[in-house]
């Protein structure tokens, strides 16, 4: 089976290597972990105290009718199971509460944790012990329309982040010797000569790089020409490759982190190859990231083409050796053995060295703290009544007339309409309780009312694509979590990422 | 309740309260269905609620609705349609028909969820029925191992929404065509019964997109072609069993027997930059096209096919089937206002949604009931004519076959697809129109993969 595709096989090697703990085997949970076990990953582990019930199985695609009444954990996991020999799931009969009472230590054996449909009491518990205790927690959460996501993460490093859309790395402005060399042994053929002792050098260098590249692409091997189209295609590839060497201030602020200036034992070996690439710019890179070594799709049989080619390559090597040479003396200084960080990591990083991500994200304390909630980006998101920072606020208060009513607003129809006035006084109290000054239209009083507390298959499909996806960059190390809130609407089909 | 009412008013009353309070969690009735089985669903069909669409009256007719009558079609049993129906059956739709036209291959099974590796071999469309119909009681897939050109307009007619997973431009332009075709006017007042919406969704590796296309009223698939990039994504399952194009072919070479033969020694990954590995890969993928008579593979177009490999994931497929799912709940149970019109999703970096309204083309080809005109001199060649039918953005045909009606009859001009006529009809491309009897205002018919139905042009002579 073809697997690895977008994550690579070492991407695929951690995936498989992983065992991530899923709360509550709900709509929600099931399908989340369906688009792990797909993929491949390790193993599984389902805690869940419940029992099946009818409810469940009408809107689960991995319980059955004939589970109504058992161990929903032990349910889903057979029929999860099924999906993928390979994965070895596991299962948990018990209630995340009783398991924070008497073995919180439970947890600590996971990849990463992913909480869905809790009770807000159960989840601040939860998020505090994993936070100390180091281990990724996504929350995710489908009520009526609206789905949920939450990451909490203290620091998560990446390394490939594969960027939609690059820039080459060429160095035509600031040709290395090597680069120039190369032009040269070109240009004086080509150059219209009175041209070229008017031109300001840079200029020189893009006009024969162009030159060449003409050269090397419009005449095969033999000489022959090739037709307009290949020319034409791979002129338009120069073009864009014709831009400014220059270290990303992303970048610039990884080299300023404190993780990075102030190394210890326990850095990761992100953080002292990030300092090596970072001593490396200041000394053999002068002022530039090592280069990257690649060169753009031009299409040629020309061993021209393949001789430019290599010149970049061999260019990558000696840098990519330069920060070596400055992460061992790193490493020695931290009293690390030089193995310690592989050849494979060192030549990675530095291939990726302008596309370092680092994502931190606030607790959940912070997030719900009086004192430290995120405040200002809630008013000013909701200057738009319809943001979906609107959904939030509404989660919120259905969670605190949970806390107030032992259930949720509207699960019955005879509860909605008494229900409608209950929940805005939650809603109020909540505003007020926070200093919100904010104004939520009575519309989504009553349409949070009418979910009932919900859970449409549909709505669960979203959030298991998304949430999965979220697990496996997390897990595999490359592309980029968000950071930290994701909230979809399924009635206007739209969402928005929030960090509170 | 009034205070002056009889007990036995009150009572009754009572009773009625808690029979419409219990509403949401009974309903055995006659379906065979269990206690509970709705709840999720119901909430949301028998509640009024401030956003619904205007249209839409709560009460138990709407869940009964979709029990017992309303009839989807899902174009694709992959990683979509899996999707699709899964969530289609889940949201209270019974009677369900799929079609595909391949069958299981062993790369599909870390994705395609309905298919186990003892069902490689099988059609699509037959196992993802089979395996439905038994986890989920009462759903009634019904299948077709057909391709959707195999199917004719009675059998799309039976539908009331009909929603896409393909992997497939030219399919989707075909349904959009066939759909179009149904569009009646009375004295230019469109029929709404006989609009039947489509919803489509596509992925590529982690990005997706969903439209919801009521033909006639919104933008249809041809209105915004423009929209499609040129496609550079191969699905696994075609490389393996049904290859089509030169991409195809050179997928095959490299997924398949670079693994297998291991031509630059053990372990040594394929690597794009290489010539040397291209060349190897260009040379055997040469012979995979031989043994199926497809042409078109060069060094180049290995080069680009080898970087550009976008496979799927199962995360991508999940998201957009909900969409879709979502979507096709609301049009059937006029519960909420559809998507107006076109989602696109990414989540490469963090999440991303952008919702738009796409815009239909006033002289649309395909729903815009306007004759296409084409300006051109008497004393162009037919090969210009061919070259605008495929090299224009918004017409972009494959093989188009012209005719023209005269003398009475209809005469080919030119015809790609039937290798005798073809060569019949090739000295048709160097004449003038003119020296082919062509007039001003003549029509010229022409009928292409892209469309169902033979789109008519007419030819207006410039001096």
């Amino acid at each position: 089976q073809t697997r690895a595709g977008l994550w690579g096989d070492h991407g695929q090697e951690a995936l498989e290597s992983a065992h991530v703990c899923v709360i509550n085997a709900t709509a929600t949970g099931t399908e989340i972990l369906k688009n792990l076990v797909l993929p491949g990953i390790g193993s599984f582990t389902i805690v869940d105290g419940s029992r099946v019930s009818g409810e469940d199985v009408g809107n689960n695609f991995f319980l059955q009718k004939s589970h109504i009444g058992q161990n929903r954990a032990q349910s889903a996991t057979e029929l999860l199971q099924e999906l993928n020999s390979d994965v070895s799931g596991n299962f948990v009969e018990e209630s995340p509460e009783k398991l924070l009472d008497n073995d919180p230590s439970f947890f600590s054996r996971f990849n990463l944790v992913v909480a869905t449909q809790l009770p807000e009491s159960t989840l601040l518990r939860l998020a505090e012990l994993l936070w100390n205790s180091n281990v990724p927690l996504l929350v995710c959460r489908t009520y009526g329309l609206v789905g949920y996501m939450r990451v909490i993460i203290k620091e998560h490093t990446v390394v490939e982040s594969h960027p939609d859309n690059t820039l080459e790395d060429l160095r035509l402005d600031k040709p290395f010797p090597e680069l120039r060399e190369h032009i040269q042994s070109y240009d004086l053929d080509h150059m219209d000569k009175k041209k070229s002792d008017q031109l300001p050098k840079s200029y020189k260098e893009k006009e024969a790089f162009r030159q060449l590249i003409r050269q090397g692409i419009l005449k095969n091997e033999n000489g022959t020409p090739e037709d307009e189209e290949n020319f034409e295609e791979a002129i338009k590839n120069v073009n864009t490759a014709l831009n400014t060497t220059e270290i990303p201030r992303c970048i610039e602020e990884i080299f300023n982190d404190d993780r990075c200036i102030n190394l210890t034992e326990q850095s990761p070996s992100f953080w002292v190859l990030a300092r090596a690439v970072k001593e490396f710019v200041a000394a053999e890179g002068q002022g530039s990231l090592p280069v990257r070594g690649t060169i753009p799709d031009m299409i040629a049989d020309s061993s021209k083409f393949i001789k430019l080619q290599n010149v970049y390559r061999e260019k990558a090597k000696k840098d990519i050796a330069a920060v070596g040479n400055h992460a061992a003396k790193l490493l020695q200084s931290l009293g690390k053995a030089p193995e310690s960080i592989s050849e494979r990591e060192l030549k990675l990083l530095c291939s990726n060295s302008a596309f370092l991500r680092v994502v931190r994200c606030r607790s959940l304390s912070e997030e719900y703290g009086l004192n430290t909630f995120n405040k200002d980006e809630i008013i000013s998101q909701m200057d738009n009544p319809d943001s979906e920072v609107v959904l939030y606020l509404m989660l919120r208060t259905v969670d605190r007339f949970y806390k107030q009513h032992g259930r949720y607003p509207g699960v019955y129809n005879y509860q909605v309409e008494d229900d409608i006035g209950k929940l805005k006084s939650c809603l109020t109290g909540f505003l007020q309780e926070h200093g919100l000054s904010v104004v939520v239209k009575d519309d989504y009083v009553h349409e949070f009312c009418r979910y009932g507390a919900a859970e449409p298959h549909a709505i669960a499909a979203f959030m298991g694509g998304a949430a999965a996806q979220e697990v496996i960059k997390v897990i595999t190390g490359q592309f980029v979590i968000f950071n930290n809130t994701y909230i979809y609407s399924g009635m206007s089909q739209t969402s928005a990422t929030f960090q509170l | 309740m009034a205070d002056g009412e009889e007990p036995e008013k009150k009572r009754r009353r009572l009773e009625e309260l808690l029979a419409d309070g219990m509403a949401v969690d009974g309903g055995c009735g006659d379906t065979g269905d269990w206690e509970g089985r709705w709840n999720h669903v119901k909430k949301f069909l028998e509640r009024s609620g401030p956003f619904t669409h205007p249209d839409f009256e709560p009460g138990t007719q709407a869940l009964e609705f979709l029990l017992s009558t309303c009839k989807v079609l899902v174009i694709g049993a992959g990683g979509l349609g899996c999707e699709l129906l899964k969530n289609l059956a889940l949201s209270g739709f019974r009677q369900i028909h799929v079609i595909d036209m391949d069958t299981i291959d062993v790369s599909n099974l870390n994705r395609q969820f309905l298919f186990r590796p003892k069902d490689v071999g099988r059609p699509k469309a037959e196992v993802a029925a089979e395996f439905l119909n038994s986890r989920i009681p009462n759903c009634a897939v019904v299948a077709y191992f057909k391709k959707i050109q195999d199917m004719d307009e009675s059998f799309y007619r039976q539908f009331h929404i009909i929603v896409c997973g393909l992997d497939s431009i030219i399919a989707r332009r075909w349904i959009n065509g066939m759909l179009m075709s149904f569009l009646h006017y009375e004295d230019g007042v469109l029929d709404p019964s006989s609009i039947i919406p489509l919803i489509d969704g596509g992925t590529e590796g982690f990005k997706g997109n969903v439209r919801v296309i009521i033909p006639g009223m919104t933008a249809c698939v041809e209105c915004t072609l423009e929209l499609y990039p040129p496609q550079v994504n191969f699905p696994m399952c075609t490389i393996a069993s049904m290859p089509r194009l030169p991409e195809h072919c050179i997928e095959y070479v490299r997924i398949l027997q670079w693994p297998k033969e291991q031509p630059f020694g053990e372990g040594v990954a394929l690597d794009g930059d290489d010539p040397e590995h291209i060349q190897w890969i260009y040379q055997k993928s040469l012979e995979r096209a031989s043994q199926f008579n497809i042409k078109g593979v060069t060094y180049r177009l290995t080069q680009g096919v080898v970087k550009r490999i976008i496979p799927a994931v199962a995360s991508t497929n999940a998201v957009i089937a909900a969409v879709c799912a979502t979507e096709v709940f609301k049009i059937a149970t006029s519960a909420y206002i559809p998507l107006n019109n076109y989602l696109v999703f990414n989540d490469v970096d963090g999440l991303y949604t952008y919702t738009f309204e796409a815009e239909r083309k006033e002289n649309c080809p395909a729903c815009s009931q306007l004759p296409q005109n084409i300006e051109i001199s008497p004393s162009a060649k037919l090969q210009e004519i061919l070259d605008y039918l495929t090299n224009n953005a918004s017409l972009q045909m494959k093989s188009p076959a012209i005719t023209a009606t005269m003398y009475g009859g209809n005469k080919t001009l030119y015809l790609q697809t039937v290798a005798s006529i073809e060569e019949r009809t090739r000295p048709n491309l160097s004449k003038t129109l003119k020296e082919l009897g062509l007039v001003d205002g003549q029509e010229l018919a022409v009928a292409d993969v892209t469309t169902p139905q033979t789109m008519l042009f007419k030819l207006h002579f410039t001096t």
